[in-house]
């Protein structure tokens, strides 16, 4: 297909003019962006301005009302093999019978083929991705047994060995103490350094200033996207936050 | 007390109810795995409920039940698949509504015939002692087929399950993931209706993949072992039937739960037993992720 907009960059994610819609309600509209490789992205909105649902459009998890979204200039779709997804809490079920190593692994799935079964090397990948997780020798356990903030570093690390080009993080920092924060900076920055695009959803705004290059402020409509030292003023958030602005520190 | 045992093996009508069950019951413990993990028991009622005209009409036309209830089956597969897509709040009912119909038609339908009561009895509770080989045949080769479908797409039915979210993502057909895994749960429900009936069936998916979740926290040998219960409970429950005298899937169905019972009183992790002296430690196997637990609160916008 023949993008509607310049062509950009090799690698670049493009946003343009995207809009989700739950059946008649639209969620999210007017997102303009264009992203370089290697950046990383905070998506900021106050709770139900639409941050959750922008990460799945971009993923193909929800279809899109209007718009694009491109990679390198070719339709999302045709990449989502590299489009790795750390959804939130409430999305996975959490009883089911899988091992950490066993949910490392699903980020290899693709890469394994349909009909094939994880081989050696798959496993010692995902036992590397845990232990530079910080979870070494502990990929037997059931996944019930960890902390949240492990939880989440397992996620990571699933994420880690699929070799993605994007990274959608909804809401990573959830019940995530300071320890596994350190963590996954880190992690965030092992990603950006490899060129990989960094999303993340959060309205945890002291994460923000430390953890991204760039922001997008989102409430239903973008209302700014550009780099965090510039876009990230008293006054965006203003506009972003509106009335919910004196819940947060003011940067 | 050998004779016990191999007694009924003197009749080829045993010989063949025993090998019948066995397979269906290895079948049922597999594909069940998914319908426990996947909390769709609700849905494999209502299947098993929905092809039961399909039944009926073949019977009345006089060919083997199991065409009519694959077609229906079939059909209702692909119906709860789109049903659920629309991802509607009222799928629950729609489905409730659509099939207790769909078994109130098969009754009446029944009812129409003259002798009806017979038929009925063994329609809805199943005679397994009234299969013939070319069923056990026929069971064979659907158990083999839907076994080899549910085994060769393990790993993409087990992301789908744990993480629809980055199934999506990842581009899995999670659609038509899932209304396969319901066309398997399907055909498994039609090959199995011999045994237990359309009253029962649910009992033989559930109750042993429910039982062996209760053993083990590992999905290979969850499927193992449920498998392997549910060929003990089927053979078991029909030995028991024989000398007792009880209707067979009936007693294949309460021997299920009577293992699963006995499973709940001590299963090492997840069981009545540890979960109480786990508790008198202060402490409990499963960490429940909570958002008020040590890790300190979540900071809420």
């Amino acid at each position: 297909m023949t993008p509607r907009h310049p062509p950009h960059a090799v690698g670049d994610l493009a946003l343009h003019d995207v809009s989700v819609a739950y059946g008649s309600l639209v969620a999210v509209s007017a997102v303009e962006a264009v992203i370089e490789p290697g950046t990383v992205v905070g998506v900021i909105g106050p709770n139900g301005s639409g941050k959750s649902t922008l990460l799945k459009a971009i993923a193909g998890v929800l279809p899109l009302h209007g718009g694009e979204v491109t990679l390198g200039g070719e339709e999302i779709g045709r990449h989502a093999a590299e489009v790795a997804f750390v959804p939130q809490r409430e999305e996975v079920n959490w009883e089911f019978p899988v091992t950490a190593r066993d949910v490392v692994l699903m980020g290899r799935y693709r890469t394994i083929g349909w009909l094939r079964r994880p081989g050696d090397r798959d496993r010692e990948r995902a036992e590397q991705a845990l232990a530079r997780l910080g979870l070494a020798g502990m990929g037997y356990r059931h996944i019930s047994q960890f902390s949240g903030g492990q939880q989440q570093r397992i996620f990571l690390a699933r994420a880690m060995v699929q070799e993605p080009r994007i990274v959608l993080l909804d809401e990573p920092f959830t019940g995530v103490d300071v320890t596994n924060r350190a963590i996954f900076h880190e992690a965030i920055r092992e990603f950006a350094a490899k060129g990989v695009t960094v999303l993340l959803a959060t309205h945890d705004l002291e994460e923000v200033q430390s953890t991204t290059d760039a922001v997008l402020c989102l409430n239903r409509d973008m209302v700014a996207f550009g780099p965090t030292a510039t876009t990230y003023t008293a006054e965006t958030l203003r506009a972003t936050f509106g009335g919910q602005l004196a819940v947060f520190a003011a940067p | 007390m050998i004779d016990y045992v191999t007694d009924p093996l003197s009749y080829p009508f045993m010989q063949r109810a025993l090998i019948e069950v066995a397979i269906v019951g290895a079948l049922c413990g597999l594909v069940g795995c998914f319908v426990v993990l996947r909390g769709l028991a609700f849905i494999a009622d209502a299947l098993a409920h929905a092809v039961f005209p399909g039944v009926v009409l073949s019977y009345m036309a006089e060919r083997n039940i199991l065409i009519g209830a694959s077609v229906f089956g079939v059909l209702t597969a692909i119906g709860v698949g789109v049903l659920s897509r629309s991802r509607r709040v009222s799928e629950d009912s729609a489905i409730g509504v659509l099939f207790a119909a769909s078994f109130a038609f098969g009754v009446v339908l029944i009812s129409m015939q003259s002798g009806f009561r017979k038929d009925l009895g063994s329609l809805l509770f199943g005679n397994i002692l009234g299969v013939s080989q070319q069923d056990v045949v026929i069971t064979l080769v659907v158990g083999v087929v839907v076994a080899g479908v549910l085994l060769a797409l393990l790993k993409e039915f087990t992301l789908v399950a744990f993480d629809t979210t980055m199934a999506k993502a990842a581009g899995y057909p999670v659609f038509a993931l899932d209304v396969l895994l319901l066309l398997l749960v399907s055909a498994t429900i039609v090959v199995s209706l011999q045994t237990v009936g359309n009253i029962l069936i649910l009992a033989l998916i559930v109750t042993p993949p429910a039982t062996a979740r209760l053993l083990t926290d590992r999905l290979g040998r969850m499927m193992l072992l449920s498998a392997l219960l549910a060929v003990t409970s089927g053979v078991v429950g029909l030995y028991i039937s024989f000398h007792a005298s009880t209707a067979a899937g009936a007693t294949i169905v309460l021997t299920a739960t009577a293992i699963f019972l006995v499973a709940l009183v001590v299963a090492p992790n997840h069981g009545f037993i540890s979960g109480r002296v786990q508790r008198r430690r202060g402490q409990h196997h499963v960490h429940h992720y909570h958002p008020m637990s040590e890790e300190g609160p979540a900071s809420e916008g």
